[in-house]
C-alpha cells in the first residue's frame, strides 16, 4: 500500500525512509485520518516531510500522484534535476532496469536510436516528444521523464556535443562533495577544537580534590577548576563579490556554521584578493576599512587564518602592484598574501570551484603556489583535508 | 492508548493541518517536532495540548549548556562527598544522590503526560542523537544503581526548534513533523477573537491591516509574529487607541501608534522610519 508513492517521493529527491512510511501506515491502521483526502495529506506530511523547505515539494508530488495528473511530473522534475537524476543514473547500473531498457528494443536498439536522432538534430531543443534535449518526454534528454529513458550527461550539454555521457561514473562519487548543509560543516569544523581552561573555576576538579583532600588527612579540600572552551582562534577572511556571486550560499552557510562553532572568530572582507585594507561591513566598504598591518599586529599569530574564495580573476590583480580591479594598490597581492602568512603560519585557501576547473584559470595556480598548496575545495572532503592542514 | 482528540482550545486556535499531526503523535505515542516562526505558538502548543487533554505537563528547557544525561538524571556527587564527611547515614544508598530529570519524572507519571522539550535546537549538535534511544524506547537505564527506568506510560512529547541548527536525520525520523505557517488573516482574526473577545471590530480590522503591512515591509530582520500582534493589540486597548488612528489615508505614510510593540529590532524600527519617511516625501511631491 502506498509503495508507489513512496517511491515516487524518493525518487523526487525526498529522502523518506521506511520507517516513516511504516509510521504512516501505522497511523492510518489505528485510524488517525478519517476518509477524507484533506485528512490523509495532513497525516501523510506530518510523517513523511521532516523539512519546511521540502514541503513544497512534497505538495506537488501528492498533487501529481493522487490526481493522477502524469504530465505534471516532468514539470517537476526540472526544478529537482539533480536528485532525479542520480537515481535515473542508478537506475541505468541495475539489472531490472536494463530489462525496462528491453521494453524499447533492447539497450543496443536504444543506443542506435539515440545516434541516429542526434545526427538528425543539431539544435538546442526544449520540450516536446521527440527530440533530444531537455524537459521533454523523449527517451533521451535531460530534466525528462520517461521510465525508459536515457538521460544524457547534464554536464556535457554544456559543449552541445552528443558524446556519449552516461555520467554515472561522477555520480557515484557525489555523496562526498555533496552540497555543504550547516551540520555537516560543524561536525567538521568540530576537528579544529582546542579545549583549554579559561574563566571562572565552577567545576569540581575530583582528581585534585581526592588528592588535596588526602593531604589534609581526610578533611575534605574541594578544588574548583574553569570549564573547558573551545580555545581555538579563527580568522576568517571571505571574497565577496563578482565571481562569488555564483558561491553565495555555500560561504554563508560556511560562516553560520563557524560562527555558532568558534568563540573566537574574527572575519573580514575582501574582493577578488587581499591588499592593504580589508573590511567588516560590506555595506559600507568603501567607508570603513581595516588595514591590513593593523589585522596581523591585532590577532596575534595563534590565530588559524582561512581564506574562502574562488581566486579567479586576471593573475595581473595578484602580480602587479596597481592590479586590483577597484583602487590603486601600491604593492602586489602577492606581497600582502606573503605577509599576512608569515604573521599566520597556519592557514589554508578553500575554494568554491570545483576542484577540477583549478588547472584551468592562472590565478588559481598562483594563488596556490603563494599558499603553499594549501588550497582545498569547499566541500566537506575538502573542509576535513583543510581542517587536517590546520592543526 | 488514547481516544481523546485535541481539537484546540478556548485560548489558542489549531489549523486542521496542526490537530492532525498532533493527534498523530497522541495516537502513536510518538513524539512531534514543532517548528515555526518565533512567536507563532510553539510552547504554547503543548500547554495547550496538557490542558485540553487534560494531562499532567512536565516542560524541559533547553539552554546551549544543556546535556541530554540531564534531563534522565544527574548524580550529585559533591552533596554525597560533603555528607560522607559530615558522617550522615545517608551516604550508604547511592540512590539519594540520584536527582531525577525531567525525562525521569515523565516516566513515573501515574497517567499519560505531556512532555515538552523547548527550544531542542538550542543545545549542543549532538544533543539530539544521545536522547534516540530514550525518545523511541521510552526507557533508560541507571547505571549508579543498576536500574531499568521504563516508561508506565508513554508520554506525548512535544519537542520545539527554532531552526538554529539542523537536527539529525536519525532523530526527524522519530518524529512526526509539524511546521506553523504564519496564519493567514482569517485565522488571525479567530485567534485574536480567543484572546480579546470584546474587542471592536473596526479596531481589529485596522490594527491587522496596520500589522500586515508591516509584516510585508522588506528587509525587516524580525517580522512581527502572533505574540507581538497579541501584545500590540493589548496596548492599544489600554491606550483605548481610535480606530481610525490605524487607518492612514494614503495607505504607508503613517506610523501605527505605539509600533514599539511590533518592531523589537533597533535597526528594524530605524528601516521603517526610513521608509515611512521616504514614502511620506514621495507623496507630499
Amino acid at each position: 500500500m502506498l509503495i508507489p508513492f513512496f517511491f515516487l517521493l524518493r525518487d523526487g529527491g525526498m529522502n523518506t525512509s521506511i520507517t516513516e512510511l511504516l509510521t504512516l501506515l501505522e497511523a492510518m491502521k489505528r485510524g488517525v485520518a478519517g476518509q477524507s483526502i484533506d485528512d490523509f495529506y495532513f497525516l501523510s506530511r506530518a510523517c513523511l516531510v521532516k523539512d519546511e523547505s521540502k514541503l513544497d515539494r512534497f505538495d506537488r508530488i501528492f498533487a501529481a500522484y493522487f490526481e493522477g495528473v502524469e504530465d505534471s511530473m516532468a514539470d517537476l522534475m526540472q526544478d529537482i534535476p539533480d536528485e532525479w537524476l542520480k537515481r535515473q543514473a542508478e537506475l541505468l547500473l541495475s539489472e531490472e532496469e536494463r530489462a525496462k531498457i528491453e521494453a524499447l528494443g533492447g539497450f543496443e536498439e536504444l543506443m542506435k536510436a539515440l545516434q541516429e536522432r542526434l545526427d538528425e538534430q543539431r539544435e538546442r531543443h526544449e520540450g516536446g516528444n521527440k527530440w533530444i534535449g531537455t524537459a521533454g518526454t523523449s527517451p533521451f534528454g535531460a530534466y525528462g521523464f520517461n521510465p525508459e529513458g536515457i538521460r544524457i550527461g547534464q554536464n556535457g550539454s554544456r559543449n552541445r556535443r552528443a558524446v556519449k555521457v552516461w555520467d554515472r561514473r561522477e555520480y557515484r562519487n557525489l555523496d562526498d562533495s555533496v552540497e555543504l548543509g550547516t551540520r555537516n560543516i560543524k561536525v567538521a569544523l568540530r576537528r579544529l577544537r582546542k579545549f583549554a581552561r579559561e574563566g571562572a573555576a565552577d567545576q569540581l576538579d575530583l582528581d585534585d580534590t581526592i588528592d588535596k583532600t588526602a593531604r589534609n588527612a581526610g578533611l575534605l579540600d574541594i578544588r574548583m577548576v574553569p570549564e573547558r572552551h573551545n580555545a581555538v582562534k579563527v580568522l576568517l577572511c571571505l571574497d565577496i563579490g563578482g565571481s562569488m556571486d555564483d558561491h553565495v550560499r555555500d560561504c554563508e552557510e560556511l560562516f553560520s556554521a563557524a560562527r555558532s562553532e568558534f568563540k573566537h572568530l574574527e572575519y573580514f572582507y575582501f574582493h577578488n584578493f587581499i591588499y592593504e585594507s580589508l573590511w567588516k561591513d560590506n555595506r559600507r566598504r568603501h567607508a570603513e576599512r581595516v588595514p591590513t598591518l593593523d589585522i596581523t599586529h591585532k590577532y596575534g599569530a595563534d590565530y588559524k587564518l582561512i581564506f574562502v574564495g574562488d581566486a579567479t580573476m586576471s593573475p595581473y590583480e595578484i602580480v602587479y602592484a596597481g592590479g586590483s580591479v577597484e583602487h590603486w594598490n601600491e604593492e602586489p597581492g602577492a606581497v600582502w598574501i606573503k605577509r599576512l602568512l608569515n604573521a599566520y603560519p597556519k592557514a589554508i585557501w578553500l575554494n568554491p570551484e570545483p576542484k577540477k576547473r583549478w588547472a584551468y584559470t592562472p590565478s588559481v595556480k598562483i594563488t596556490q603556489e603563494l599558499m603553499d598548496d594549501r588550497m582545498y575545495p569547499l566541500t566537506i572532503a575538502g573542509l576535513d583535508d583543510g581542517i587536517k592542514a590546520l592543526h | 492508548m488514547t481516544d481523546q482528540k485535541f481539537t484546540g482550545t478556548s485560548t489558542y486556535v489549531a489549523t486542521d493541518d496542526l490537530m492532525m499531526a498532533v493527534n498523530a503523535a497522541v495516537t502513536l505515542e510518538r513524539p512531534i517536532l514543532i517548528k515555526g516562526e518565533p512567536g507563532t505558538g510553539k510552547t504554547q502548543l503543548a500547554i495547550e495540548v496538557a490542558n485540553s487533554l487534560g494531562r499532567p505537563l512536565y516542560e524541559w528547557h533547553i539552554k546551549s549548556t544543556t546535556k541530554a544525561q540531564q534531563g534522565l538524571y544527574e548524580y550529585d556527587a559533591v552533596a554525597r562527598l560533603r555528607d560522607s564527611q559530615l558522617g550522615d547515614d545517608r551516604v550508604h544508598d547511592i540512590a539519594n544522590y540520584i536527582v531525577r530529570g525531567k525525562i525521569w519524572e515523565a516516566f513515573e507519571s501515574d497517567t499519560q503526560p505531556v512532555l515538552l522539550i523547548d527550544e531542542v535546537d538550542k543545545a549542543d549538535i549532538e544533543f539530539p542523537n544521545d536522547l534516540l534511544r530514550e525518545l523511541d524506547r521510552m526507557e533508560f537505564y541507571v547505571y549508579e544503581t543498576r536500574q531499568l527506568i521504563k516508561a508506565g506510560h508513554r508520554p506525548i512529547i512535544i519537542i520545539t526548534s527554532n531552526n538554529e541548527k539542523d537536527l539529525p536525520d536519525a532523530f526527524l525520523r522519530r518524529c512526526f513533523f509539524h511546521y506553523i505557517k504564519f496564519p493567514d488573516a482569517k485565522t488571525m482574526e479567530q485567534i485574536v477573537d480567543v484572546h480579546y473577545p470584546g474587542l471592536k471590530k473596526a479596531l481589529l480590522k485596522e490594527a491587522l491591516n496596520a500589522f500586515y503591512r508591516i509584516r510585508d515591509v522588506p528587509g525587516l530582520k524580525k517580522k512581527p509574529s502572533t505574540s507581538e500582534l497579541l501584545d500590540w493589540l493589548k496596548l492599544l486597548l489600554a491606550e483605548d487607541i481610535p480606530p481610525e488612528a490605524l487607518r492612514s489615508d494614503d495607505s504607508r505614510t503613517a506610523i501605527p501608534p505605539l509600533y514599539g510593540a511590533l518592531l523589537k529590532n533597533e535597526q528594524d524600527v530605524h528601516l521603517f522610519e526610513q521608509l515611512v519617511f521616504l514614502n511620506r516625501r514621495s507623496s507630499q511631491q
